[in-house]
């Protein structure tokens, strides 16, 4: 079960014509769907659309009421090979994943499906991780439209025109038999607002009845001769065919007036950024009115040149705002103008960084740098010649810490990293690589282990260079979501094949928990249309893994210490798989929580553990926190005297995971933790206990305050 | 392409001025879309358009977030709303922890010219501040400073605090904070009403509100003032009794500024022995402090004050079991727990006794031949080297730690006792020595005693950079700047576990010292 629940804003779903929805980008992307009448979704989660796939599996209910078929995929390439089912039958589909990293798993799918071509309408919702809040490599989801020929929207990031774009991105991948990518950025997906609705649609022919049905047609198989045939039905039929239905229904926006020196090109993403630049200049009002002419892309590639020239003529210059390098777009529109042989400028990258987001201030100073070039007079006085340099601020650089993410209060995967951090100070520095996932963060201080992430699932797979073993063993990082994704064959599979003598840790907290707490194969939780359950060591012993070890409990560092030395140690040649099993503690708490209280409220006997630190035995060497990092375990600046540094302490949002406690012992490092459990609605007879054993540890100190001075608490 | 119905005439002027534009930044795990979600509610409750985004992703797993709203004026429907906060253009920043609130002037998110900033006071330190051996803490008076500066108004309070103290959390007495704040013009109601519209755990959220909201109101927060140190209230028999008057009398007689120190460092020796220790210690003070010189208002005997008590008052077996048997340590832990009175306690403690441990427990003589043998240290090491974990609120448990503190009579003629006093003695020779020829270089040797801290092998480590650092000082010993280097080599020995910064440090020394 997910992270976050959507269990009531699915019933938001259900509105019908006239009524308004109020919500977030990625539910009403999820409505348009369903008024679009689509067939069958899927996706694979990650930041910013995961939500979107949680929202999916928590409509299961009314997916299946309208005869929608709902597949949690393996992967994005499963995602995008899932939309096979609109190439022979007309029904519609949409998959969801994010870009630019989806978008490379599944560009295998996405090229072949593009090359059939399609018969219903597919729909490829890409959140374009980039920027600000992104984690992973800065590149474009766009190359990949241009490379394999299919459609890429980039509406304007509003609901009303989001749901637009959903509808009309089935209509052209219909219109012009050819996939359609919808590309939502960040914020988009987060952005609230409201939108008219339209009734939900039960898609014409479902995927149950096509199955009475079945069809194929030998022209959409990727094989040669077809393959060919593809390639010029491409450019001949379906590109024009797209271009067609793009001019005539308008899907490309003109804003402002219709004349003017200058104007803008602009994809469709960036165009609140360019309203807020031009409000902030004064050539835009607060609801978007334009002094300046911006044509809107929200229709990105292809570019549709006819559409482009008309804007450009009687124009003496123009500026393309477009993030993200290469600059596809203003690469194309150059080409557009110079073999039409017109005077118009282009502007564009020069004025805007080649790398990096669009900020509020670098889209101000681009499009004010372009008028200040191109059309001065539109400019307001103080913006060409400001007359006060703006105030002076404080320098904090060398003040404010960066806070980077990290393992959360009580993670699981916490103590693997310290046992791995210590057997690396028994046995010196190892060759080692990450893989995707949470386990990543241990890359990070205080850990500082794995220097490389290659994709997911491919931890141990870019290890394999250094597999056929020397002085130390390399090892390998790889999480549960990244051993089902892809994992199990590129990595595993394959360390069994070449006799990999090096060692592969699978990290396996019961659920692709950095993308939100999705279930996957190996989930421990029941999942009521799902089959969890499938142990991880299971499958090792299913493609040839010889030498597996099973650890139950991460917490146990000392074990876990003793299970990595072993592997490391061991005289057996082949692949050594050590699978860490323990539950993500962000959803162990949101499941146990509530049952807690309920206990507690029952009169139920619950003990409920929490770490402490004795201030007057820790020395303040930290050293602990160098084996940790939690959240919860920090510093507390002491008023005493005699005491230079910090002292470690342990705040309210502890969860008694014991991470501080194996690590003092496994890392022999000081005796100042403890851990006491509160016993909420303690028996009687353990009431009774505990009342004679205080009344002896009392007497036992009273009788020694007596022989000698005592300072009370102050020493 | 569609055209759209939009033009206008320049106007000179920011058009968008009239939005109100809202940015949380927080701590990931926060809270901060609960606290959006709120404002959202507050102003559509109003009629007013608005936009909330967020940038969520795995900066939710305690990294850095950031959440973004805009309200519009009244009468305007359809606005165009960004969908990011840019530099210079942000009327309310909401901070939920005082170094993001940093962040957020370093961002150019707070200027004079508009922001209301509303932060938190608290502090979540990040891993870089709180993993460095010494003390890495960010200076939270330099954000203070720069926020007084940079914003239009600076309201500020312990948010945090206010809320656990009302069994909410932060974002419940920021939503309060922002409501009495006046900074956006809806009433207080309508900020109670987007809490009760959500609910969940709507009372204890009220009351963070009503907290954070009346904090901002009194305009200046005042921070409780701190009691006033009493005199440690000193029982015991009569006879120890006397000599501690004894022992105070003498404190009475150091220098001036040195005295409250002492008096903390003679309580700790006693505490840690016996009135006959406390003797022993202000023999060793009242040498130094007769090395003194007035003119620098006696900073060598305050740092002998200080250092050298925690050097006699070294952590072993005895004391830690001491202060674990303490009877005031339960009382403390029953209140940092929040333990009622119907409520049980189990506390268990984690020892990890190893062969240096045991050894350095025998008697000095024995000690030293034990610890000298490799077939005994490996014995004791099969015998005790082993995890304990040991429930001290249990009789039995308490007795194994009560009986170890009991040997606190046999101390002096332990092993580690006999390396401590050495030890001490040795380092004591050395500040003696540098006095004569420079104070400075005395005083920084004092301080080094800091190096030495923690248990086992992070203990050894500390005594290896005490080594290190004070064979640096015979380096640079008899130059003008003896005492400046001798600080910068330990303040590199504080900056990292390993002592890479140290090594260089000493390589530096070295390359003009040799």
């Amino acid at each position: 079960m997910a992270e976050r629940s959507f269990k009531r804003e699915v019933q938001d779903l259900k509105l019908g014509a006239g009524e308004t929805f109020t919500g977030e980008g990625i539910l009403a992307i999820t409505k348009a769907l369903l008024e679009s009448g689509v067939g069958y979704v899927g996706g694979y989660q990650g930041a910013p659309i995961s939500h979107l796939m949680d929202v999916l599996a928590d409509a299961q209910d009314l997916l299946g009421e309208l005869g929608v078929r709902y597949e949690a995929n393996a992967s994005e390439a499963a995602a995008a090979a899932m939309l096979a089912a609109s190439v022979h039958y007309p029904i519609r589909g949409a998959v969801t994943f994010k870009g630019a990293v989806g978008v490379n798993v599944a560009s295998d799918a996405l090229a072949n499906l593009a090359s059939s071509g399609v018969t219903g309408g597919a729909l490829v919702i890409v959140g374009e991780d980039y920027g600000e809040g992104s984690s992973i490599m800065q590149e474009r989801s766009h190359a990949f439209a241009m490379k394999s020929q299919f459609w890429l929207l980039d509406p304007r990031p509003n609901l009303p025109s989001i749901v637009q774009a959903v509808k009309q991105g089935f209509e052209l991948s219909e219109a012009s038999n050819t996939p359609v990518m919808l590309m939502v950025r960040i914020r988009s997906c987060h952005v609230t607002g409201q939108f008219a609705c339209s009734e939900n649609q039960r898609p014409p022919l479902s995927v149950r009845e096509a199955l009475s049905e079945p069809r194929r047609d030998f022209a959409r198989v990727v094989l040669p001769p077809m393959s060919y045939q593809h390639e010029r039905d491409k450019v001949e039929n379906r590109w024009p065919a797209a271009e067609r239905f793009i001019t005539e229904r308008g899907l490309n926006e003109v804003f402002g007036p219709d004349t003017a020196p200058v104007g803008l090109v602009v994809q469709g993403g960036m165009y609140n950024g360019v309203i807020r630049a031009l409000q902030r200049l004064g050539l835009a009002d607060i609801e978007g009115r334009s002094a300046i002419p911006l044509y809107v892309l929200n229709v990105t590639y292809p570019l549709v040149k006819d559409e482009f020239l008309a804007f450009a003529k009687g124009k003496e210059a123009l500026l393309v705002v477009e993030e993200g390098q290469p600059e596809f777009i203003e690469q194309g529109l150059a080409a557009m103008l110079h073999r039409a042989g017109s005077p118009v400028r282009l502007f564009g990258k020069g004025l805007f960084p080649m790398a990096g987001e669009y900020t509020g201030q670098i889209m101000r100073d681009g499009i004010a740098g372009f008028l200040k070039e191109a059309a001065p007079q539109l400019l307001p006085g103080q913006v060409i010649a400001p007359n006060a340099p703006p105030p002076e601020m404080p320098d904090l650089s060398q003040t404010v810490p960066i806070r980077p993410p990290g393992f959360c209060t009580g993670c699981p995967e916490r103590p693997i990293f310290a046992a791995m951090k210590l057997v690396e100070q028994e046995l010196g520095k190892h060759q080692i690589t990450g893989d995707i996932g949470c386990h990543l963060f241990a890359a990070l201080p205080p850990f500082e282990i794995g220097g490389s992430t290659m994709g997911y699932g491919l931890g141990p797979a870019s290890n394999a260079a250094f597999d056929g073993g020397g002085a130390r063993r390399a090892v390998s990082f790889i999480g549960d979501g990244g051993f089902w994704h892809n994992g199990l064959s590129s990595s595993i599979g394959n360390m069994v094949f070449n006799r990999s003598d090096s060692v592969a840790i699978v990290v396996d907290n019961f659920y692709s928990a950095a993308t939100g707490g999705q279930d996957v194969l190996s989930s421990r939780a029941k999942n009521p249309s799902k089959a969890t359950g499938n142990p991880i060591s299971k499958a090792l012993e299913g493609v040839g893994v010889k030498w597996v070890r099973q650890i139950d409990r991460t917490y146990d560092v000392g074990h876990m210490r003793d299970t990595i030395r072993e592997a490391l140690t061991s005289d057996y040649d082949g692949p050594k798989l050590i699978v860490a099993s323990s539950e993500c503690m962000l959803n162990r708490q949101r499941r146990e929580k509530p049952l807690r209280t309920q206990a507690i409220r029952d009169g139920r006997r619950v003990e409920a553990p929490r770490f402490g630190v004795d201030a007057d035995i820790c020395t303040g060497d930290h050293a602990c926190i160098r084996l940790s990092g939690c959240p919860s375990l920090s510093l507390k600046v002491l008023d005493d005297p005699l005491r230079d540094d910090p002292v470690a302490s342990i705040d309210q949002t502890c969860v008694g995971c014991g991470n501080c406690g194996e690590v003092a012992d496994a890392a022999v490092l000081c005796p100042s933790f403890y851990r006491a459990d509160l016993v909420h609605n303690p028996g009687r007879w353990e009431r009774l206990l505990a009342g004679w054993r205080s009344r002896i540890i009392t007497w036992l100190q009273a009788r020694r305050a007596r022989r000698a001075l005592d300072f009370g608490e102050a020493s | 392409m569609t055209r759209m119905d939009s033009v206008m005439t320049p106007q000179g002027a920011d058009s968008a001025r009239a939005i109100t534009k809202l940015v949380v930044m927080a701590v990931g795990g926060q809270g901060g879309g609960v606290l959006t979600g709120w404002i959202e509610a507050v102003a559509r409750a109003a009629g007013r358009a608005v936009q909330a985004t967020s940038v969520a992703g795995v900066a939710q797993r305690t990294g850095a977030t950031i959440y973004y709203i805009e309200i519009a004026p009244e009468g305007v429907a359809a606005p165009v709303f960004s969908l990011a906060p840019a530099a210079g253009d942000v009327d309310i920043l909401i901070a939920a922890e005082l170094m993001e609130a940093g962040r957020a002037i370093q961002r150019g998110f707070v200027t004079p010219d508009r922001t209301v900033l509303i932060a938190s006071e608290h502090r979540a330190l990040a891993v870089s501040e709180k993993m460095v051996p010494g003390n890495g803490i960010a200076r939270a008076e330099e954000v203070m400073a720069a926020a007084g500066i940079a914003a239009q108004r600076f309201l500020s309070a312990d948010m945090e605090q206010l809320a656990v103290d009302k069994g909410s959390v932060i974002s419940a007495s920021l939503f309060g904070a922002l409501a009495g704040s006046g900074a956006l013009p809806f009433p207080r109601e309508a900020f109670e009403a987007a809490i009760r519209a959500s609910g969940k755990g709507v009372e204890a959220s009220l009351a963070a509100f009503a907290a954070g909201f009346d904090a901002v109101q009194g305009a200046v927060y005042v921070p409780q003032a701190k009691a006033p140190k009493r005199a440690p209230e000193v029982t015991g028999p009569a006879s120890a009794l006397i000599d501690w008057a004894l022992l105070m009398d003498r404190v009475k007689a150091l220098p001036k500024p040195a005295g409250d120190i002492a008096c903390a460092g003679l309580q700790k020796v006693v505490a840690f022995q016996d009135c006959a220790y406390g003797t022993a210690y202000l023999d060793h003070l009242e040498r130094i402090a007769a090395m003194d010189d007035p003119a620098r208002d006696h900073v060598l005997t305050r740092e002998a004050a200080k250092h050298i008590a925690n050097a006699m008052a070294y952590d072993d077996v005895i004391r830690v079991a001491e202060r674990k048997t303490r009877a005031a340590r339960r009382g403390r832990i029953d209140a940092e727990m929040g333990r009622s009175s119907g409520q049980g306690m189990q506390v268990t403690e984690f020892l990890h006794p190893r062969a240096d441990e045991i050894a350095s427990m025998l008697p000095a003589g024995l000690g030293a031949k034990v610890q000298a043998s490799e077939a005994w240290m490996a014995r004791l090491d099969r015998w005790f080297n082993r995890g304990r974990r040991i429930r001290s609120d249990r009789v039995s448990g308490f007795l194994q730690l009560y009986l170890l503190a009991g040997l606190r009579g046999y101390r002096r003629r332990t092993l580690r006792h006999a390396q401590e006093q050495a030890h001490l003695a040795a380092w004591l020779v050395r500040v003696t020595q540098a006095r004569q020829a420079d104070y400075d270089l005395a005083v920084e040797l004092l301080r080094c005693r800091r190096l030495i801290k923690g248990y086992s092998d992070t203990h050894a480590r500390g005594l290896s950079k005490f080594d290190r650092v004070m064979a640096g000082a015979g380096m640079v010993a008899g130059r003008a700047d003896a005492a400046d280097w001798v600080r910068r080599l330990r303040e590199a020995a504080l900056q990292d576990e390993e002592g890479k910064a140290l090594e260089g440090a000493l390589r530096t020394v070295r390359s003009f010292a040799e």
